[in-house]
This record gives structure tokens, sequence and C-alpha cells, in this order.
């Protein structure tokens, strides 16, 4: 479904130097001292299936958010291809960029994204009054997954009105109400409490068991990414460490920092 | 003392320029003086032509809505008839007339230049010290080669008024747009909204607080161009107080000065209320 191809992104004023230092095996930070570029993805491929939840995971700074919204262009490759449904999606103009955002990729966000001048109804209906839907059309399929979701009675509230796993709710109905293949997921729970956070991670899945969506979560928890993935990626630095089912990763963690976060995992048990 | 054979003066090449400029293109700015003249004028009239009572009733229904408190309305309306109390109505409406226009002129300027100041970082690198030169110039000193464009009167009072309050308008509709939560826009971005969908959708109605306080300070510029105005031969509050001072008539002055300070109250009040948000936006 998503294939990412030896893609490289270099944030900085000089990033074909930066590119070619990385390639001659100059280190990053060597990298960072010559020419002031900071390499947040480094030369990574990895494909997602359709219908899966794959999970990004590392630490803050591993690159894991730079490479999710390479997925729906929010940020361009240095280098490298990314393809969606067996598509180049970087040879996309502007116009047909748009056209794949509102229909084939939706979004949700840490800090939620929502519009803070509308209300809950027009915010979950967002995707598809984009889109150009008619009215009636949105207002329906917006009052159905903010029920799924469990805001029944809040679709006239403002967002500030409601807590925090409540917002996130929304922004997860407005993903959902676009209807699109894949949903990226950036950090969707990391802002909630813990309670309310187990709670949405079930509602997620129990959601996926219907939708069969290819959904690409992206965390920093590793208790999260096991409960959720169907894969799970982990991110270091920017360049890809692991990538298997939740069972690989603990069994047989490829490198020690792999396995300092399996074993903190244990710990806490 | 400052060495001779190191000073220089652009004087006489702007002079020149001014010249050239008149003799050039004097008939085309008549013109565009004429038909600016043409819509004030009628303002004006309408203006005069409304029942003073019912003017009241009008201002007193949009104070209403905009600070909707009862207070609020009744004061701005007993100050209002105040004005027309010690005879200055005539004058208060013609004072109107010019700053509403004035204002207008600004917004139609100051809001687009303001979004696409947001959007270009270049652009703003050159226009802001640009504002500053606007804000800071001494007013006279563009008043006459204005004059001599446009001739004495409204015309170039308004075209005076408009560079010296359009800035604050500019500046703040930068800011407002600037200030957009950067995940907001991310998110809205991320959905496929157009450029046009963005700067309406989004944009525009979480700026619009602060670009009513650009509106606002616009308004309030526009009205403290009064006097100056009234010096190249604008009629209005202005008069009054230039009047005032010539003949050093104090209380006559005061009036006129104080019609200002109310006309200038009554509009802060209001336009101050429709840039406070409906509903409390931030999280």
């Amino acid at each position: 479904m998503i294939e990412v191809r030896n893609v490289s992104k270099v944030f900085g004023a000089k990033p074909e130097r930066a590119l070619a230092m990385r390639r001659e095996g100059a280190s990053k930070d060597e990298v960072l001292a010559a020419t002031g570029c900071v390499i947040g993805v480094d030369d990574l491929s990895l494909t997602v299936s359709q219908g899966e939840i794959f999970v990004v995971m590392g630490l803050s700074g591993s690159g894991k958010s730079t490479l999710v919204r390479h997925f729906n262009r929010l940020i361009d490759p240095t280098s490298g291809q990314v393809l969606v449904a067996g598509e180049d999606i970087l040879g996309y103009g502007r116009r047909a960029l748009r056209e794949f955002r509102r229909h084939s990729v939706s979004m949700v966000f840490q800090s939620f994204g929502l519009l803070p001048h509308r209300t809950v109804l027009e915010n979950v209906a967002y995707g598809l009054t984009v889109r150009g839907e008619s009215r009636q059309q949105c207002a329906e399929r917006a009052a159905h997954w903010v029920k799924v979701v469990g805001l029944q009675g809040y679709e006239k509230s403002w967002p500030h009105q409601l807590s925090g796993g409540m917002r996130q709710r929304v922004g997860l109905a407005r993903a959902l109400a676009a209807d699109t293949p894949v949903i990226l997921m950036d950090e969707a729970f990391s802002a909630l409490d813990p309670l309310i956070r187990a709670d949405m991670q079930d509602q997620l899945l129990a959601l996926q068991q219907n939708l069969r969506k290819t959904i690409v979560f992206i965390t920093h928890d590793l208790d999260e990414a096991i409960r959720l993935g169907n894969r799970i990626a982990i991110l270091r630095d920017g360049r890809l460490i692991q990538v298997g089912t939740p069972g690989d990763i603990l069994h047989h963690p490829a490198d020690d920092y792999v396995d300092r976060f399996v074993r903190r995992r244990v710990a806490t048990y | 003392m400052f060495p001779d054979d190191l000073t220089f003066s652009i004087a006489d090449w702007v002079n020149r320029g001014v010249d050239a400029l008149v003799t050039r293109y004097g008939d085309l700015f008549r013109q565009v003086s004429e038909s600016l003249l043409w819509v004030i004028v009628r303002l004006e009239n309408g203006l005069r032509l409304v029942p003073w009572w019912l003017l009241l009733i009008i201002v007193g229904g949009i104070a209403l809505h905009a600070t909707r408190r009862v207070l609020s309305a009744l004061l701005i309306v007993g100050l209002l008839f105040l004005v027309g109390a010690v005879g200055l109505w005539d004058k208060l409406l013609q004072t109107l007339a010019l700053m509403l226009v004035a204002t207008l002129i600004a917004v139609l300027i100051g809001i687009p230049l303001g979004i696409l100041a947001a959007r270009s970082n270049r652009l703003r690198a050159v226009l802001m010290p640009l504002l500053d030169i606007m804000q800071t110039l001494p007013s006279f000193v563009y008043l006459i080669p204005v004059l001599m464009l446009f001739g004495l009167g409204k015309v170039p009072a308004i075209f005076a008024t408009v560079i010296y309050a359009a800035p604050p308008l500019i500046r703040l509709t930068d800011l407002g747009i600037r200030q957009v939560d950067r995940e907001v826009m991310e998110a809205v971005n991320a959905f496929g909204a157009s450029r046009w969908q963005q700067l309406f959708g989004v944009q525009l109605p979480l700026a619009l607080p602060s670009i009513m306080a650009g509106v606002n300070q616009t308004t309030m510029m526009a009205l403290s161009m009064v006097v100056i105005a009234s010096m190249i031969g604008a009629r209005g509050l202005g008069e009054d107080v230039l009047v005032g001072i010539q003949t050093l008539n104090i209380g006559l002055g005061l009036e006129a000065g104080l019609a200002i300070v109310i006309l200038a109250v009554v509009i802060d009040r209001i336009t101050q209320a429709y840039g406070r948000p409906r509903h409390e936006v931030r999280p």
C-alpha cells in the first residue's frame, strides 16, 4: 500500500552536500558540524501492507514524525521515492496532490489540530466539506462518526469545551469520516492520560476490526506499539533499525537500542 | 562642523520628480480626485438625509449588536446626542464621512497587503520598513506633494489619512495570520484544503480578532488626522478646532475637540466589540 524507497530528508540550506557527505560515510554529527544541516530521515526503505496497523516507533528526534509526513507530502524528501497504492506521489502537481490528500490519506495529530472556530460536527465534517460534498451528506456522515466515537450530544460543542480525550476522538472521527484507505496517526494518543489512552487504543482496535484501513501509527511507547501494531518499525537517528511483528521485536531485538526498549518494558512488569 | 564637500541634497532631484509627475499625470490625478470626491459628497449628503433621531437609533442598534450591553449602547447614543446639542451635528457627519471613506480605502489596501505579507517573508521584509516610514514621516512632508497632485480639500486629506492609518492594519493582519496555530494549518493542509479554503475558512476567521484590532487602530489614527486634514481644506470638526486655535476661541476649540473625542470613543467601542470573539477560541 505504502512503499518508501531509499528516502532521505535533510533539513538545512545545503541538503545536496549533506547527502553526499553522508554517502561517503560521515556521521550525522559530522554532517551537522560541516554543513549545518540536520538529517531527519536517512536512506530509509519500508513497505506498509494494505489493511495493517503499522507502528513506527522511536524516541523523539528519531525522525518518525518526519517520515510519516512523507506519506501525504506534508514534507517532501530530499531524495528517494514514495509510492502509495502503486503511484509515485512525488510526481503529483499541486492539484493532483490536493485530490490525493482529499481522497486517499487522512491524518490524526498529536495536539489534535482541530479548528477552534468550528463546532465538533463541523470539525468532523471538515474533510468532506473541503472536497465539496453536499451539505446534507457532510452533516449525515459527520453525525454518524461522532456517534461511533462516542461523542453523541456534543455535536454543537466547541473544541475548547472538550477534554483532551474527547478532542482526540473528534480528531479520529474527522479522519474516519473522510473515509480514506490510509490513515496516518502522529502520536495520536501520546497527549492523553493513561486510562483514556487505553480506552482510545481499544476503540481504535475495535474500529479496525470492521474497517480494515491501512493505519500508520506513530508512538514513542513500546507498550502502545505492541498493543496496536500488526508490525512495528523501530527508528533511530532517521534510520530503520528493525521491522517485525511484536513477537519478533520482543524476542529477537535487532540490536542494543531495541533491546533497551524491550528490557525496560519487561522491568516494569 | 560637518565638512561641506561631503554634503549633498536630494531636494532638487525630488522637486524635479514631483514637478514632472504633476505636469505629466496631473489630469489623471484630477480625475481620481474628482471621482473620490463624488463618493465622499454622496456619502455626506446621504448621511444628512437621514433624520438625526433615526441616525441615533441606527448607531444605537449597531452598538447594541456589537457590545450586547444596553448601558453601553445608551451611553454611546447619549454622547452623540450631546454633539448634536452643541450644534456640531453637521460637522460631525462631515468628519464621519471622511473617516469612513478613509477607513474603507485603508481596509481595501491593508487587509490584502497583510495577507500577502503573511504569505511571503520577502514581501514582509520590504514592507515593514516602508510601514515604519509611513508612520513616522511627518505628515506635512507628503501632504504638500499630495496637495500639488490632488488640489485642496477632502481628497488629499483622505490620502494623507490612508498613508498614516493603514500601517497598523497591515501589521496586525500579517500578525494575526502568522499566529494561527501551526498544527491547525498542517491539519487543514493534510485534508487537502485549497489555498482559498485555507484563507477564508481558517486563517481569516482565526485572525479576525487581530484584524479587527487593526481596523480599530486605523479608525483611531484616521480621527487623529482630522485636525491636520482641516488645515488642507477638509471641512468637519477639525475646522472648528483650527478656528478655535487661530482666533484664540478656546471654548469653540474645546467643544469641537471633545466632539472628536466622542466620535473616537463611539467608533472605538463598536469596533473593539466586534473584534472580540463571540465564543472563547483559545484552548
